[in-house]
């Protein structure tokens, strides 16, 4: 579905990614961790085109999106939640929704789809996003990247600061998803919220793989778990 | 004339004022907003509709009407598509960089004047009104049986500026109803919330910017197609309209529209009232305080957003 190979980003002159690969595939969930600053956020900015790739390539069911401006990338099915939500907090619970939905020139029948997902978001339909609680937020977020209808969905760590019930609906959604044969990149800082979900686990260390691998091995070998996330 | 009727004409005009103001700073204003550039050719675009409006107006020549409504519809738009192609060559280039907009929206405005000044001449140029009937208008005195109405000798308008008065508020409702209530509008706001994630949502943000440039810049002719009949074109006649676009975005608060029609209607009046009883420049003068009163009282603005 999505690979990533050897690409190199930066921010001007400040290299964060250096031939990073990663290969995501249908209903199946990879879950990248790494440090703070490893370049989680900027490899998912890299695949939506919005930090410029320098090297490698990046494709989609082997179409080449490497050079597309960022705003072709969604229309391809790709729905991103970015890190902090980035909601358009001015905009109702409503036009948010409608933004995805026009991202993925998706209708009525979808919105009433994901509107199901999160039954407290119908409720609220004519709030501004900003005046949602954090989880409402959250959901909103998901729920926007939902209605593009996409076959790649990409989270930058959606569980930030929510409270239990909140992370387990969201790791609810992530697996359904699944079930329905969306690729999921699932970007997360903590190990214990993600060998629960993860197919396959990725760590990132100064913008490099520095380790693939399944989640059983991880839970059998601490050492491993140990040397990749430290203390 | 009598204090009464005399305030009487000096609001009329400030509501002319006022109206040609209000379109002239949301331009400005939107473009901000939605693009955080600082469009210091803003003036010009409201020169070229003038000038354009007196172009369309004399090659068509004929029924003054006919003519006015062409340029109405006509110079409006033939602006917007050069700011929208001006914006596509230069401001795009720049990455929409805040300080190199403002270095190459400098130079746009000699660009356009020089422009101007070589193919329409340094004359100013009349454009003649389509219509303009004298309406008297009636005062009132308190007499033996209460209000009695009567028509002071003076205190009249023409047409044509009650038309100019009524303009404002209908284009602001259009323009409210396209940011309320259309696909569109909801691309421009999300667009100006955070373009980044416009992006990530398949808006494409360039176009978006190209249009936004071309609407605030035909925002800017229209006021001048409006205000042409009343003063004549001329190749600098954007330097006005800047400043005080640029006051009243100012003390509207930067990128809040609403702030921006409240202030452009309290700058617009306040300019032509006290132009009326005293003289223009006492107006500007008034106006750059008031300028001054408001930063100082609140930074931000009217209507300033508190964000970082
Ligand atoms: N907009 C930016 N400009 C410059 N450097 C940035 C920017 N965003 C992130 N960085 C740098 O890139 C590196 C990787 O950041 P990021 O991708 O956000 O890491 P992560 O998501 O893994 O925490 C960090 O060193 C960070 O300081
Ligand atoms: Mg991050």
């Amino acid at each position: 579905m999505l690979k990533v190979e050897a690409i190199d980003a930066a921010y001007g002159r400040v290299q964060v990614l250096r031939g990073l690969s990663i290969t995501a595939r249908a209903g199946e969930i990879l879950c990248l961790l790494g440090r703070n600053g490893a370049g989680k956020t900027t490899l998912l900015k890299a695949i939506m085109g919005l930090v410029p790739v320098t090297g490698g390539g990046i494709t989609l069911d082997g179409t080449e999106i490497t050079a597309l401006p960022a705003h072709r990338i969604p229309r391809l099915g790709i729905g991103y939640i970015p890190q902090g939500r980035r909601l358009f907090g001015e905009l109702t619970v409503a036009e948010n929704i409608e933004i995805g939905l026009m991202a993925g020139r998706q209708d009525r029948e979808t919105r009433a789809r994901v509107l199901a997902l999160f039954p407290r978001l119908g409720e609220r339909l004519g709030q501004r996003a900003d005046t949602l609680s954090g989880g409402e937020q959250q959901m909103l977020a998901t729920a926007r990247a939902l209605c593009l209808g996409p076959k790649l969905l990409l989270l930058d760590e959606p569980t930030e600061g929510l409270q239990p019930s909140m992370i387990a609906l969201i790791r609810e959604v992530v697996r359904e998803m699944r079930a329905r044969g969306v690729a999921v990149v699932l970007v997360e800082q903590r190990v214990d919220a993600v060998l629960e979900v993860a197919d396959r686990v990725v760590f990132i260390e100064n913008g490099r793989t520095a380790l693939d691998t399944a989640p059983e091995e991880l839970r059998t070998n601490p050492a491993l778990l140990h040397r990749h996330v430290g203390v | 004339m009598e204090f009464g009727p005399h305030l009487m004409l000096a609001v009329l005009e400030g509501l002319v004022q006022a109206s040609v103001l209000t379109l002239t700073a949301l331009g400005l204003s939107l473009v901000f907003g939605v693009m955080r550039v600082v469009n210091v050719a803003h003036g010009e675009f409201f020169m070229l509709g003038a000038v354009l409006a007196w172009w369309i107006t004399s090659l068509l020549g004929g029924g003054a009407g006919l003519a006015f409504a062409a340029a109405l519809v006509g110079a409006p738009l033939m602006v917007g598509a050069i700011a929208a192609l001006a914006d596509w060559l230069v401001l795009r280039r720049v990455a929409y960089d805040p300080e190199r907009t403002i270095v190459a929206t400098i130079g746009l405005l000699y660009i356009f004047q020089q422009i101007t000044l070589m193919t329409f001449g340094p004359d100013a140029r009349p454009v003649p009104p389509p219509f303009n009937t004298r309406l008297a208008l009636p005062w009132f005195e308190w007499g033996e049986g209460g209000i009695a109405l009567y028509w002071p000798w003076g205190l009249s308008i023409t047409s044509y500026k009650l038309f100019v008065i009524a303009a404002a508020p209908v284009v602001l409702v259009a323009l409210w109803l396209v940011m309320t209530r259309t696909r569109l509008g909801l691309v421009l706001r999300a667009t100006r919330i955070d373009s980044e994630t416009a992006r990530a949502f398949a808006i494409p943000v360039e176009q978006v910017y190209a249009l936004v440039f071309g609407i605030g810049a035909a925002l800017a002719a229209l006021g001048a197609v409006l205000v042409v009949p009343i003063r004549q074109a001329h190749y600098l006649m954007g330097a006005d309209p800047l400043l005080l676009s640029f006051i009243v975005v100012i003390i509207g608060g930067l990128g809040s529209l609403r702030g921006t029609v409240l202030a452009a209607v309290l700058i617009g009046m306040s300019d032509g009232i006290i132009s009326v009883f005293f003289t223009p420049t006492l107006a500007k003068i008034f106006a750059t305080l008031v300028v001054a009163m408001v930063l100082v009282a609140r930074p931000g603005g009217l209507f300033g957003e508190r964000r970082t």
